[in-house]
């Protein structure tokens, strides 16, 4: 006999939920622990469904900081066999480890994480890319990510800069934050991601952040232009691996600013440009920019709705999409400057700012490091 | 009675209200709070319920007769699809501020975000009125189809700000927008036009106004010392032919 179940007409418990993202800067370098971070994050856990959690961090690794610090994700033993003898022929590599994370119930199955501290080796091939190709030790490396990622297949670069790092996966960000132990690193930025994902697969390497060299991205919102950014940044040598949206914003803005020289400001207004009718009505030289940057820059244009907070060494930097179809908020106390999706994710650590208010649309809120603090 | 809100789960914090407004509590004071979704939701009763603290998204939704006084900021969503009764936010409110409203009072006291008033209606006379003291993002009314709308552009965190943003009553079709001091002309979408007002506004913008100042307490001589403009929509059905032009 056939067994027929009566199904609900409505589905009452409604998923709420959509992407949560919090971070922080101390411009004066004083270092915090991570426990403050998770804290902000754990406020937003229903803006999350458990299928990706993830923190970037900056000031975490003082001891190697002449060092790239590379992240490793492996899927398999092949993976981590192939990318060690990868890294052996390109890089010196000064220190490895596995990355500590501690067994918890919520992580079942996880990939295994390893990082390596390395400089580009002088091989006769690294010599002809400074020599005569014009590069820097920032493009070599970006080359290696790039083969890692697409060539060896079950190895995930997580994040490759100097003196931070990327600690990202399926989770919950408070589960994913326990299994790395996120609590015994100390930072002067951070920045937290809860991840809903919609439209792409809840996998390690999918989760936020999104990082090359020192820049880590976490976005909340959907990237519609993906296919154009996607088609614009392969010309350039980039290789979207991730599955995901948002892995273009981190390749766009070493694009704009590392490679072409834009300041955050430029490369903030080439990815949420004005309308061209506002455009129209500004002063001259201002309209004049803004037109060049749209005709140069209309493939990095970012379409869609997004909040996102970009990180480097450099400092801490948010941005909303034009007409703000997503939240973001942010705050100032003394040396310290917040930027979250919920206000209250902000008083949860900082109860009581000097100031707080939410950037308009397609305006950067950049925030820098004072000079000479790191 | 009171509650402490410290650390508790939304979930929690709500059914606790709800269990108190059914045990007939006239005031309920919700004790730091910080960020807990829906506070105040559906709550058909003439209760009173003060907030101490940030409440999260979407307070005030679907409610019907309460009142919420929240003595910090607000997030965003507040007052969604909102019948009856009335909020007061004592700081700034977020973005998609009174969405769907169609009765009741909103009273901001400083800034608010974008999409303030979108899709609000009114019916007979169920007629939501939202004032908004500081300044306002784009979208102001957007979509707007009934109600009124107020922005003074008094008491705003951010001086330099502008009194209000871009696409300002896109797609408004009913209600009215009364604004303190004049519009940005170049910032109004082409569906809207301003006007002056009459008679009959300026008693009925008044009458809003002393309620406002009252949950305030703010001086009502110096929010009417300057000169309101209205903002009305030009159509009854602006994008009637927007996708297939025809002669009515």
């Amino acid at each position: 006999m056939i067994q027929t179940t009566r199904k609900p007409t409505h589905n009452f418990q409604k998923d709420i939920s959509n992407c949560g993202l919090t971070g922080f800067i101390s411009t004066a370098g004083n270092l915090v622990e991570g426990s403050v971070i998770i804290k902000s994050i754990s406020l937003m856990h229903d803006r999350g469904n458990g299928l990706g959690g993830g923190f970037a961090a900056y000031g975490i690794y003082p001891d190697f900081k002449e060092f790239f610090a590379f992240h490793l994700m492996y899927e398999n033993g092949m993976a981590l066999q192939l990318t060690e003898e990868y890294l052996e022929r390109h890089f010196f590599v000064e220190h490895y480890e596995e990355i500590p994370t501690r067994r918890t119930p919520a992580i079942v199955h996880p990939p295994l994480f390893k990082r390596y501290f390395v400089r580009p080796l002088e091989t006769p091939e690294y010599r002809e890319a400074i020599d005569f190709q014009n590069m820097t030790d920032e493009d070599v490396v970006v080359r290696h990510v790039m083969a890692i990622n697409n060539e060896i297949e079950g190895a995930f670069v997580v994040s490759s800069g100097k003196n931070m790092g990327a600690f990202k996966g399926v989770g919950y960000p408070e589960e994913i934050a326990d299994f790395f132990r996120l609590e015994e690193y100390t930072g002067y930025i951070w920045t937290a991601h809860n991840r809903f994902p919609t439209n792409t697969p809840g996998w390690w390497g999918g989760a936020h952040p999104f990082t090359l060299l020192d820049w880590s991205i976490v976005h909340n919102g959907e990237i519609s232009s993906y296919g154009i950014n996607k088609r614009y940044l392969e010309m350039y040598g980039y290789v979207c691996t991730m599955l995901t949206d948002t892995e273009v914003v981190a390749y766009t803005l070493d694009l704009l600013i590392r490679k072409h020289g834009l300041t955050p400001e430029l490369a903030s207004l080439a990815m949420a440009a004005p309308f061209w009718d506002m455009i129209d009505g500004l002063p001259d030289d201002e309209r004049q920019l803004l037109t060049a940057i749209r005709q140069v820059y209309g493939s990095a244009l970012l379409n869609g709705p997004f909040a996102i907070l970009f990180a480097s060494n450099e400092g801490l930097i948010g941005l909303n999409d034009r007409v703000k179809l997503r939240p973001l908020v942010c705050a100032t106390k003394d040396d310290f400057v917040y930027m979250a999706s919920e206000e209250a994710a902000i008083r949860e650590i900082c109860p009581a700012p000097d100031k707080v208010w939410s950037p308009r649309g397609g305006e950067p809120v950049i925030v820098k490091m004072q000079p000479g603090v790191i | 009675m009171n509650i402490n809100a410290q650390g508790l789960y939304y979930r929690d914090l709500n059914r606790k209200v709800r269990e108190a407004v059914a045990a007939g509590a006239s005031e309920i004071v919700l004790d730091n709070v910080n960020g807990q979704y829906f506070i105040g939701d559906g709550i058909n009763k003439p209760v009173k319920i003060i907030i101490n603290g940030v409440p999260g998204n979407d307070l005030a939704a679907f409610m019907n007769g309460a009142t919420v006084v929240v003595n910090d900021n607000g997030q965003d969503n507040i007052g969604n699809t909102m019948n009856a009764g009335k909020v007061i936010v004592h700081g700034h409110a977020g973005d998609v501020l009174g969405y769907g409203m169609r009765g009741g009072r909103v009273h901001i006291r400083k800034d608010v975000g974008y999409r303030v008033g979108i899709h609000m209606k009114s019916y007979n006379e169920n007629k939501p009125v939202l004032i908004a003291g500081g300044k306002a993002g784009d979208f102001f009314g957007e979509y707007m189809a009934g109600g009124v709308l107020v922005l003074l552009g008094m008491f705003t965190d951010d001086p330099e700000k502008p009194k209000h943003g871009f696409r300002f009553g896109t797609g408004m079709h009913g209600g009215t927008i009364f604004v303190r001091g004049g519009v940005d002309e170049s910032k109004l979408s082409r569906e809207v036009g301003v006007f002056e007002l009459t008679d009959g506004d300026r008693a009925e913008l008044e009458r809003y106004l002393k309620d406002y100042c009252a949950d305030f307490d703010i001086d009502f001589s110096e929010v009417i010392a300057e000169e309101f403009v209205k903002v009305l929509p030009r159509s009854r059905r602006p994008y009637g032919t927007l996708y297939c032009p025809m002669p009515r």
